[in-house]
């Protein structure tokens, strides 16, 4: 199946009695992206983790659409959404190569691909090290890297590019491009701007 | 399915990362299990029937060994997110995480449990039983371990944690799997405590799954 | 009525006057209890120490109904999301925790002189101690985590889990006690309960039942009241 709009619809997020953000509303369609900005502790990642379903709003409501009709939020979740935080995932005594063909398999990709990402993201010399060997530029673009071995459609990122140097953000910025020209969605959380055009969302904390 | 095969694969690669597979657990349970003849009197384990009891309570205390990291560090370095992304249901990823925690711990474990029995002074009659008890057992102790995993994720103290909430939980097998072996010493019926060993077992197997996904979410949230 | 004390004001009203109510009432059962229990024969074969009796067996019970409170009250406050309900299973657990310890206490004293020893294997004892395990076990999770809301569904979680699992250990300590044969003493008084016990058994069990219900109200009413002035705090010290 395959997201074509993400619907939120005023969502409140509590941590402990403390208010995250309340009534944040938008909707997300097929080749947008999404900037959340706001100050730190103003819930960019809790947003980020709610669309990806692991908290839940104290109030308000998120929706999926696909070019068919309503889709069940469990299931586009488990198909056809990417979620990277500011931990990537990556166990530092396997190899490179070996996690990025996990984590392309584990989203539904295949390991030819997770390969050719790798090298595309600029890591053909490095997949053979250990993962606790990587620089954390080279870290962050070996987690990238599932995002283009398993296509899915709605990419939730936390401050993606932050760890990168100039030209791979650049480099990271024509594949989210690419993305958003096949139809992706990008909700992305970020402290300075995006390389590619994104409305903003601005959460105040 | 597919993706199932490969989480089995890895979980198991990563729990026997840094060399030697099992034997560190192994290795545990041998050390431990030689300490107690020489910290009691010379031959105190040979009377009675001590010495396969003895066998069996180590083994429970060596299942729980690990038991802590099976989730934290996926808790800790954002696997555990991508694992609930994925094509499988938590409960099954739950269940995956359960089943290699016994392939690579507790069954090795079981493997050694006759001959650690035997050492202590248990008559060689027992060893299959000992070996049968231990491998149920131990699937049963890796199932109620990750879901006291689950629930202790985030917390102080870990390691301790999920013993203290984990062994009330386990006694029913702890006290069925030591019968059978009793039984079988004693030249009694033990197919009764067995069956009802393997009976826990599998309610463990069917709820813990639920119970483990439901730690987690929490956990997550 | 669960449905209608659900409301925090109503419960919080309402406890302030059941919670002494039902002290009283323990107390009106209690005292009888123990004095007819004093008062009654010894037992031809325990002789007085069988007196013990009438404190631990309602002591052992309770804290087993402590326990299903606490699974009660974690359910809902899983399913329900329902804060009171935490706050109830909170306030439950070290109570039933003294019960425990309580009958633990009190079945040791009470095989002492029978036994000779501070302590015995047997099917109630154990069960009771590792009641007590599971109650600990459950305290330590929720003061373990920092997160209060987290740690309070963790708790639910466990306390579901205990609660599945406790008929099944009653039936494993008893079985493994009847594979050793071992006659437990603490069936009380021996093969058969004489009716003169029954009374003051029966008074102590009400009794002791009415005293964990004020206590547990009490102790509700505290964590509800801890909570509120949580709140509060946090909402002085800004946002």
């Amino acid at each position: 199946m395959v997201i074509a709009t993400l619907e939120a619809e005023k969502l409140s997020a509590m941590r402990g009695d403390r208010r995250l953000f309340e009534a944040v509303s938008f909707t997300l369609s097929a080749g947008e992206a999404l900037a959340l900005t706001g100050p730190n502790g103003s819930g960019k990642t809790t947003l980020l983790r709610m669309i990806a379903g692991f908290i839940a709003p104290s109030e308000g409501a998120l929706r999926f659409r696909g070019p068919d009709g309503p889709i069940e939020a469990a299931e586009a979740r488990s198909f056809d959404l990417h979620l990277l935080g500011h931990q990537d995932g990556l166990k530092g005594g396997r190899l490179a190569r070996e996690e990025v063909v996990f984590q392309a398999l584990w989203m539904g990709g295949d390991a030819p691909s997770a390969l050719a990402a790798a090298e595309r993201l600029g890591l053909g010399r490095v997949l053979a090290l250990p993962v606790r060997n990587l620089s954390a530029g080279q870290r962050r673009r070996l987690a990238l890297a599932r995002l283009i071995a398993a296509r899915r459609s709605l990419w939730l990122l936390d401050e993606p590019l932050a760890p990168l140097d100039a030209e791979h953000r650049a480099l990271f910025g024509e594949l989210m491009g690419a993305h958003l020209a096949g139809g992706g969605l990008i909700a992305a959380a970020v402290h300075d701007p995006l390389p590619i055009v994104a409305r903003s969302l601005e959460l105040d904390g | 399915m597919r993706s199932t095969v490969i989480l089995f694969r890895r979980e198991l690669g990563l729990a026997w990362a840094g060399g030697g597979g099992p034997s560190l657990a192994v290795g545990f349970y041998v050390a431990v299990a030689t300490l107690a003849p020489i910290s009691a009197a010379a031959g105190a384990w040979r009377a009675g029937g001590a010495a396969a009891a003895l066998a069996w309570l180590v083994l429970v205390l060596a299942s729980l060994l690990s038991l802590e990291r099976l989730f934290e560090r996926d808790f800790e370095d954002g696997a555990l997110d991508l694992l609930a992304l994925g094509p499988a249901p938590l409960e099954a990823v739950a269940l995956v995480k359960s089943v290699a925690h016994f392939t690579a711990v507790s069954a090795p474990l079981a493997l050694a449990a006759p001959v650690v029995a035997i050492a202590l002074g248990a008559t060689p009659r027992v060893a299959p039983m000992v070996l049968a008890t231990a491998a149920i057992g131990g699937l049963a102790f890796a199932f109620v371990g990750a879901l006291g995993a689950a629930l202790a994720l985030g917390s102080r103290r870990g390691g301790l944690i999920v013993a203290l909430i984990v062994l009330p939980l386990i006694a029913p097998p702890v006290i069925f799997g030591g019968g059978a072996i009793e039984a079988c010493r004693a030249g009694l019926a033990w197919r009764p405590a067995l069956m009802l060993l393997l009976a826990w077992t599998l309610g463990a197997a069917a709820l813990c799954p639920f119970l483990t996904a439901a730690a987690w979410r929490n956990a997550s949230s | 009525m669960l449905a209608a004390l659900a409301n925090p004001h109503r419960f919080m009203a309402f406890s302030r006057i059941a919670a002494p109510l039902c002290g009283v009432a323990a107390a009106l059962l209690i005292a009888p209890g123990l004095w007819l229990g004093l008062a009654a024969p010894p037992d031809y074969q325990q002789g007085t120490t069988v007196r013990i009796m009438f404190i631990h067996v309602p002591a052992a019970q309770t804290a087993m109904f402590a326990y299903a409170c606490l699974g009660g009250a974690s359910f809902f406050s899983l399913i329900f999301r329902h804060a009171l309900a935490d706050a109830a299973a909170r306030a439950a657990a070290p109570l039933g925790a003294a019960f425990t310890l309580l009958a633990l206490v009190t079945g040791s004293l009470w095989g002492r002189p029978m036994w000779g020893a501070w302590w015995v294997w047997d099917a109630r004892l154990t069960s009771v101690l590792v009641l007590f395990l599971l109650f600990v076990g459950y305290m330590a999770l929720r003061s373990a985590i920092d997160d209060e809301a987290r740690a309070g569904r963790a708790a639910a979680i466990l306390a579901l889990t205990g609660l599945i699992d406790l008929p099944v250990i009653y039936f494993s300590v008893d079985w493994w006690n009847s594979l050793h044969q071992g006659e437990s003493i603490f069936r009380p008084g021996g093969p058969l309960i004489a009716p003169v016990y029954l009374l003051p058994l029966g008074l102590m069990a009400g009794g002791y039942l009415l005293a964990f219900g004020a206590l547990w109200m009490e102790q509700t009413r505290s964590e509800v009241w801890r909570r509120r002035a949580q709140a509060l705090e946090v909402q002085a010290a800004g946002r």
